[in-house]
């Protein structure tokens, strides 16, 4: 009389034990008896375990160690050098050779201004050697800045040509000109000209070679920019717009002697255009390329940077720099990379061995299965 | 129940304009239509073809976060503002809205349909003097409609006529108020001669004249005017819309009240909004993040202002300012486009992800074959979607008893007669048997009178009734004799038995099965088939049962001419009037009476006396005078009843069984272990409800105390309070420690929170309706409920529905805790709709309990799932979601601020705007959806087997403002490490070529790689569970990211939308860096490990009861052991007490044959469902089927 509780009815696990008889009994309401829908899919449950977290500390630390010592001597091995152009926190800046120019210029003058600074490497630079020059305290990633350009202009679009993009407001037209290329990345153009002298111990100086092709990216320079019309007769391309406010030459003078480096596709202005994540940045300027026999490419000794000194950074009181610099395969100097990896690597090799005293000393706390139920 | 509803009612369905009284005329359409009464169309959908977008936009756009997202988008539309492109907010809006706008769509659509269903069914109308079909939404006030059998009731109706006698009909009102007994109706007599004669019909022309449209099932008032004469109506004469004609061929009305006047429609009020604890926790949370966004957007609003200042002018040869801009007003400009670059942290899609996942989970509660009831074929069903993870934080169960905690079946179980026992099975070594379905049964078959379902498994009874042994039969004489049963026989053989309580029918029910055959009884007799044989009794004098003498007796005089008084009651009473000759029989029945209680068995002591024929006659005199008498006549028949109930032989005693459901004690004791109070509140008397108390273990022996609350004033209550609580603890304070808080939206609610207080021992309370009215008074609410709440188990007996609801509003006010109640009847719909959460029981008492329930089920162990299971995974599941939703969207906005220092504050993005747009609608989406769906840190038999995992829900430890702050720190940290250690690695780095890679576009793909890379492993820290559908939407996420990147980033979509994809060539140029590699490693080894680290310290030195448990199923690697389900044996000296039923018994109708009334032969069963507890309150029309057309099988 009393019925008893049925377990079987309860146990999902043993699910042809309910029912009014397997199959042929009529459609009812039962729930289909999926895993899915009865939450039972199969399911791997980690938890963290000593037994796991444990080595996973200790096999970390093994492997960051390694590496960050690997990634620490190759930046160390890369050879750089930092020549500074221009430089307001120092005081002593006002003996730099460039000083007079720094002070002086300004975009509205016409006189170009050049200055040679002196510089020495204490060591020879081997293989292909790289030349850029770096801004501080420039804003290349200002909101309103990294969105005043037209990619459609840039792209050799004539009907964005002719009338640029409204995000390149206030340069946008000039003299009721459309500018080309029209915006305020476009019209603070980098253009200092640097040029490199070895000084031979006779005194004499030779010009090093600084090659300007293969320094942009290669989507860039060939999907990105094209010249409207394809790169023949850009005067007349470029004809009915006017060059930016700052540039003292038409975009299709930006290299005359080269038609695939002219307009648009100037790799100069290329490397401009992309524009830099943080305010101090360096960009890719000239490479040195190695020469073909066993002599370095920067033997050591004394050399003479001329720059003819046109961007003025003296109204943000930005620094600007030339850095010469070998690369490796993780790219450019920085110890960061390194120095963090050997430091994570270490932090975990320490907690390991200090979570695994914790888990001898109080590790048995969860065995004791003294759970209430 | 009629005033229950109404009260309910009475804050919705108010119409505007007041009608004041409304009058009508029969069959004058023109004259009703003056007053521009509304037709029968009924219309519940909300929106048609044209007004949907409109209406359903302004809707949606009513919702904070929907109005915020427009605001936003507006923000962004101000190109000085706009620091994203518009589609960064359009795309997610739109597919938010066309979400919501489907849903809705879906709904209305489904609403038109059922709206139409109804409006187009037929019903015959009585136009221009001829039966015509019409649909229901043509017919109009002061029509008179013809309603057949089984036909629904198209409007509210005046009852004209009858095809009955008498003008009756009958109705049933389950879809109305739930009850399913039927109910009578009667016509005045005046319409009712208009009969079905049309010609009469079409000329009636009463007027009515009666109250405006209105809410109250239980009330209508109006006069008829019929030929000058007015005539008084009242709710006897009004059938409601949503009742069902039964046993009636035909009746006819007139229409009063129609479409929405209707009652029915009136009583549809919108139902309150349950919000869940988490859901008000988000919205203070969403408010504060608010906050906070203003306090970041501010802070980098000052920094902006200062650039401006400071460099910003220097820097303008480069970048020259804005027109008409200022420092102070770039600042103002910036404030605005960090509000639109951050509203990351408030994202859109967290709303629709939260109803997402909770639809899941209810399904899984609807798919749930655990909790599927194969015998009524009803599966579980999550009525209400938004609930569920407040089923993981119940503190609180408000149960009703009858029909939830009990099957509200009794059974004949034992008896002891002449001192010996039946009704145990023994072995040879004389231990008992366990029964259960397999153990052979008793065959009646010798008695084809027998109800076959009916059965007893001790032989010995049987053979003993059938020797003739003289006791035996005079014990079921007895049964067969003193009661107030009401047989129905509709065919020969077939017996129905409509008894006032459950009890009774039970005890009629074994004297039937025995062989004493109640078959029928008139006001004057009880004819009893005895062994086959026919014998009536003539019937002198029912002395009836009251809660007072505990007992009823008959006394009858057989066809021999012997007086006999037949009287059964509680023990106690029946000991108190034996003769003394019976003692030691008294002793033995005493014995076994002690047996019966031990098992939970509610007993009766059975009795009986010869009466001398003199005595009887004066006593008759006697009892005639008294009961005649104008005044104290209770107390005169009393003292009548008193003095003849002397000096009784004892017979034996009889044992029923109150039948709980199966696996209740179980349940109760599962829930208790988990933590959760449960209050039993019960319209039952206190008897009955203490009796079950103990038979679920809520009640128990080796309690400390059991309180008993039960007063008459308002002090006596109040003291018995105190008493109690001053037991439970002496040194407790006087006042009860209150914790004044405000929560809410801007702090708007005043909580008041009272603590629970620590008791030793255990204790328990039962407190009756009549005390619980006192106790809930404002001035005593407060001990009320600190008393209550120190005990662990609180019954409260004899309770109306209003102060069930009444009960469970001072919980929830008080206790800030998450209540639950559980019901089946249409009482306990107070209850269910005022706790937090409502479960109906799909039993056998209508569905009314059901339709107002969040969650319903059959059976009441499958509340134990629904709660340790399914509740504690939703809770659990969406506690992980908002906290990992939290986490990696602050993470991601963070980053945004860290980049402001290096940007001059101008608002400029870390990550390309393509992946602003995507993160949370793709790249994140599914993987955090499939943990918050399958998730779970335990199975369900490990849920079962440790009830304790259920309390952090309780207490609120998974998700709290504090959970939230732990979250926000840890996204702190996570974004100083994914801004700045891409930012030193790439500081004044370069490409392996040479060439640059510290551009913005290379930094944007690194940082938003890092970031996903980041927050994925995350995800993968807190998953628990890891199905195949968690490894490929997590994989596939990541796979996808990586597609899109380089698809979006290609040449062919920079030549097709050049302005909308700058991006190109980076992916390309940036992922074959090894450094872009190595930097996220490092980063995602350096958000990770930390998290890690302290996990694995917490598990090691503060585990929790669920890494203890998840510690343990791994190692044991097995399952755990099916829960015990041994029902234990209470050994108990505690003795039971009859439940003869709430009301007093209706002896006296029996004896005055007031109620039974004529009845047609040809008529099914009235009363199919004779389990209805509201039958034994309702008054009800019984009929007997001697006075129909055959004659009774009386001698």
């Amino acid at each position: 009389m009393a019925s008893n509780y049925n377990a079987k009815e309860e146990d999902g696990h043993q699910p042809a034990a309910i029912g009014h008889g397997g199959a042929g009994t009529v459609k009812n309401k039962k729930p289909d008896n999926t895993a899915f829908k009865q939450q039972r899919l199969p399911a791997w449950q980690p938890i963290l375990t000593a037994g796991t977290v444990l080595p996973a500390f200790f096999v970390i630390g093994l492997i960051f160690i390694p590496i960050g010592i690997g990634l620490f001597v190759t930046s160390n091995n890369i050879k750089e050098l930092e020549v500074t152009l221009t430089n307001y926190s120092v005081w002593l800046a006002i003996f730099h050779p460039c000083y007079n120019c720094s002070q002086s210029y300004s975009w509205n003058s016409t006189k170009p201004c050049t200055c040679s600074v002196p510089f020495s490497l204490d060591q020879p630079f081997e293989s292909n050697v790289f030349m850029y020059y770096g801004l501080s305290n420039f804003y290349q990633n200002h909101r309103r800045y990294v969105k005043s350009r037209d990619d459609s202009q840039l792209n050799g679009d004539k009907a964005s040509l002719k009338s640029p993009s409204k995000e390149c407001e206030p340069y946008r037209t000039s003299d009721e000109k459309p500018i080309a290329p029209c915006g305020a990345i476009a019209n603070s153009l980098f253009n200092d000209t640097l040029e490199l002298y070895y000084i031979d111990p006779n005194g004499s100086r030779t010009a090093i070679p600084l090659v300007k092709k293969g320094i942009a990216w290669w989507t860039d320079k060939h999907v990105k920019f094209r010249n409207p019309g394809g790169n023949d007769n850009l005067t007349v391309v470029f004809q009915g717009t006017s060059k930016p406010v700052n540039w003292r030459k038409s975009v299709y003078e930006l290299d005359p002697s080269d038609p695939d480096n002219n307009g648009f596709i100037n790799e100069d202005f290329i490397v401009w255009m992309r524009t830099a994540a943080l305010p101090t940045f360096r960009k890719l300027y000239r490479i040195i390329h190695k020469k073909p026999n066993m002599t370095p490419t920067l033997p050591l000794g004394r050399y003479i940077l001329e720059v003819t000194y046109n961007y003025p950074v003296r109204s943000f009181e930005g620094r600007k720099r030339m850095i010469l610099s070998t690369i490796s395969w993780m790219g450019g100097k920085n110890p960061f990379l390194g120095i963090a990896y050997i430091t994570v690597g270490s932090v975990c090799f320490f907690l390991g061995i200090v979570l695994l005293i914790i888990h001898h000393k109080y590790g048995n706390r969860n065995h004791s299965a003294d759970i209430r139920s | 129940m009629g005033s229950l509803l109404s009260q309910l009612g009475l804050e919705c369905g108010r119409k505007e304009v007041k009608e004041e009284e409304r009058h009508l005329r029969a069959n004058d359409r023109e004259f009703n239509l003056s007053y521009e009464y509304a037709d029968n169309a009924i219309k519940t959908s909300k929106y048609n073809i044209f007004t949907f977008l409109p209406l359903n936009l302004f809707e949606q756009f009513q919702r904070l976060a929907n109005a915020y997202f427009l605001f936003l988008l507006c923000l962004q539309l101000i190109p000085e503002i706009s620091s994203l492109s518009w589609f960064t907010t359009v795309v997610p809006l739109v597919l938010v809205l066309s979400m919501t706008m489907a849903k809705d769509g879906s709904d209305d659509i489904n609403r038109h349909r059922c709206d139409r269903q109804v409006n187009n069914r037929k019903v015959e109308v009585l136009i221009d003097g001829e039966l015509r079909s019409e649909k229901w939404m043509d017919v109009q006030v002061g029509d008179i409609i013809k309603l057949e059998n089984n036909q629904f009731v198209t409007a509210d109706l005046l009852l004209l006529s009858s095809s009955e006698p008498l003008n009756l009909i009958y109705i049933e009102t389950a879809e109305l108020d739930g009850e399913t007994n039927l109910k009578v109706k009667q016509a005045l007599t005046v319409t009712g001669e208009l009969e079905d004669c049309i010609e009469k019909l079409a000329n009636f022309n009463g007027e009515v004249r009666c109250e405006p449209p209105n809410n109250r099932l239980d009330k209508f008032t109006g006069t008829l005017t019929l030929k000058g004469e007015m005539y008084s109506l009242d709710n006897e004469r009004v059938l409601l819309r949503g009742c069902t004609l039964r046993n009636t061929q035909w009746c006819f009305g007139l229409v009063v009240f129609g479409g929405p006047d209707t009652k029915l429609m009136q009583n549809c009020g919108k139902t309150t909004l349950k919000r869940t604890s988490i859901d008000r926790l988000m919205n203070v949370l969403v408010l504060s993040i608010f906050g906070f966004l203003a306090v970041m957007c501010l802070i980098l609003a000052v920094g902006n202002g200062i650039w401006e200042y400071q460099e910003g002018s220097k820097f303008a040869a480069f970048l020259p300012k804005q027109e008409g801009v200022n420092a102070p007003f770039s600042a103002f400009l910036t404030f605005w486009s960090y509000v639109i670059i951050l509203n990351t942290v408030v994202p859109i899609s967290l709303y629709v992800s939260v109803e997402i996942i909770r639809l899941g989970n209810s399904f899984y509660i609807d798919w749930d074959r655990k909790m599927y009831y194969p015998k009524s074929d009803t599966p579980a069903e999550a009525r209400t979607t938004t609930l569920n993870e407040e089923l993981g934080q119940i503190k609180y169960i408000f149960s009703d008893k009858t029909g939830t905690l009990t099957q509200n079946i009794m059974t004949f179980n034992k008896c002891s007669i002449n001192g010996k026992s039946y009704g145990e099975l023994l072995d040879f070594s004389g231990q008992r048997v366990e029964i259960n379905e397999k153990t052979e049964k008793v065959d009646f078959s010798w008695n084809n009178l027998a109800d076959p379902k009916f059965c007893f498994h001790d032989h010995s009874l049987v053979e003993v009734v059938r020797e003739g042994n003289p006791e035996v039969q005079a014990f079921f004489r007895l049964l067969a004799l003193c009661h107030t049963v009401m047989p129905e026989e509709k065919k020969e053989g077939e017996l129905y038995y409509q008894a006032q309580s459950p009890d009774e029918g039970a005890l009629v029910t074994a004297a039937r099965n025995f062989g004493f055959v109640f078959r029928s009884r008139t006001p004057e007799s009880i004819t009893v088939v005895e062994m086959g044989e026919l014998v009536t009794y003539e019937l002198l004098a029912v002395l009836d049962f009251n809660n007072v003498r505990k007992r009823m007796s008959v006394i009858v005089r057989s066809p021999e001419g012997k007086l006999t008084l037949y009287c059964k009651g509680a023990d106690t009473i029946i000991f108190e009037r034996l003769n003394p000759s019976c003692s030691k029989l008294k002793e033995v029945t005493t014995e076994h009476l002690n047996e019966y209680a031990g098992d939970g068995l509610r007993t009766l002591a059975l009795a009986y006396k010869d009466i001398d024929p003199k005595y009887m006659e004066e006593w008759k005199l006697r009892h005639h005078e008294a009961s005649t008498a104008m005044d104290e006549r209770e107390e005169k028949l009393d003292a009548l009843y008193e003095e003849i109930e002397k000096g009784l032989l004892l017979l034996g005693s009889t044992a029923v069984e109150d039948k709980l459901q199966d696996g209740v004690p179980q349940t109760i004791e599962q829930l208790s272990k988990a933590d959760i109070k449960i209050w039993v509140l019960t319209g039952d008397k206190q008897e009955t409800a203490e009796n079950i108390g103990y038979s679920c273990n809520m009640l128990r022996e080796e309690m400390t105390e059991v309180f008993i609350v039960s007063a008459n004033t308002a002090e006596e209550v109040r003291k018995e309070l105190q008493t109690a609580r001053r037991k439970m603890r002496p040194d407790g304070p006087e006042e009860p420690t209150v914790t004044k808080s405000r929560s809410g939206l801007f702090c708007l609610l005043k909580t008041e929170t009272v603590a629970d207080e620590p008791v030793d021992g255990e204790y328990a309370m039962v407190i009756n309706g009549h005390s619980l009215a006192f106790a809930l008074e404002k001035d005593m609410e407060m001990e009320l409920l600190r008393t209550a709440c120190m005990c662990q188990t609180v019954i409260c007996c004899r309770v109306t529905p209003l102060q069930k609801a009444q009960v469970v509003e001072l919980v929830k006010k008080y206790k800030q805790a998450i209540t639950l109640a559980i019901g089946d009847g249409a009482n306990d719909v107070s209850m269910i709709k005022a706790a937090h959460i409502g479960v109906g029981i799909s039993g056998q008492e209508g569905m009314q309990a059901v339709l107002s329930s969040d969650f319903s089920f059959a059976q009441f162990r499958y509340l134990q799932r629904l709660l340790l299971v399914h509740g504690r995974w939703s809770y659990l599941r969406m506690c992980k979601f908002l906290r990992y939703f939290f986490y990696k969207n602050f993470t991601f906005t963070f980053v945004h601020f860290w980049y402001g220092f290096f940007c001059g504050f101008s608002a400029q993005t870390v990550y390309d705007e393509w992946f602003i747009t995507l993160y949370n609608l793709v790249y994140t989406a599914l993987p955090v959806l499939a943990l918050s769906l399958f998730d779970q840190d335990v199975n369900d038999r490990w849920s079962f087997q440790y009830p304790k995992l259920y309390a952090p829900g309780q207490l609120n430890q998974y998700f709290s403002k504090r959970a939230f702050v732990y979250t926000v720190l840890h996204s702190g940290y996570s974004s100083l490490v994914l801004f700045f250690i891409p930012w030193a690695a790439m500081y004044d780095t370069v490409r392996d070529d040479g060439k640059d890679i510290v551009d913005y576009q290379s930094f944007a793909l690194l940082a938003q790689t890092c970031l996903l890379i980041a927050v994925s492993i995350q995800l993968g820290l807190d998953t628990h569970y890891w199905t195949s559908v968690n490894q490929f939407f997590l994989w596939g996420s990541l796979c996808v990211y990586f597609a899109v990147i380089f698809t979006m980033y290609s040449n062919g979509m920079f030549l097709i939308f050049t302005s909308s994809f700058p991006f190109i060539g980076t992916a390309r140029n940036s992922l074959n860096q090894p450094n872009v590699w190595l930097t996220m490693l490092l980063t995602s080894i350096l958000c990770v490990l930390p998290v890690v680290a302290y996990r694995f310290l917490r598990i090691l030195l503060w585990p929790t009861v669920n890494d203890k448990v998840r510690y343990k199923v791994r190692q044991d690697k097995v399952l755990p052991p099916a829960p015990r389900r041994v029902q234990a044996r209470r050994t108990s000296t505690r003795r039971s007490g009859y439940a003869f039923s709430h009301a007093q018994g209706y002896g006296d109708l029996v004896t005055s044959g007031r109620f039974l009334r004529w009845t047609p032969k040809s008529r099914p069963a009235l009363f199919s469902q004779t389990d209805s507890p509201l039958a034994q309150t309702q008054p009800q029309f019984y009929r007997t089927i001697n006075e129909g057309g055959e004659p009774p099988l009386s001698p």
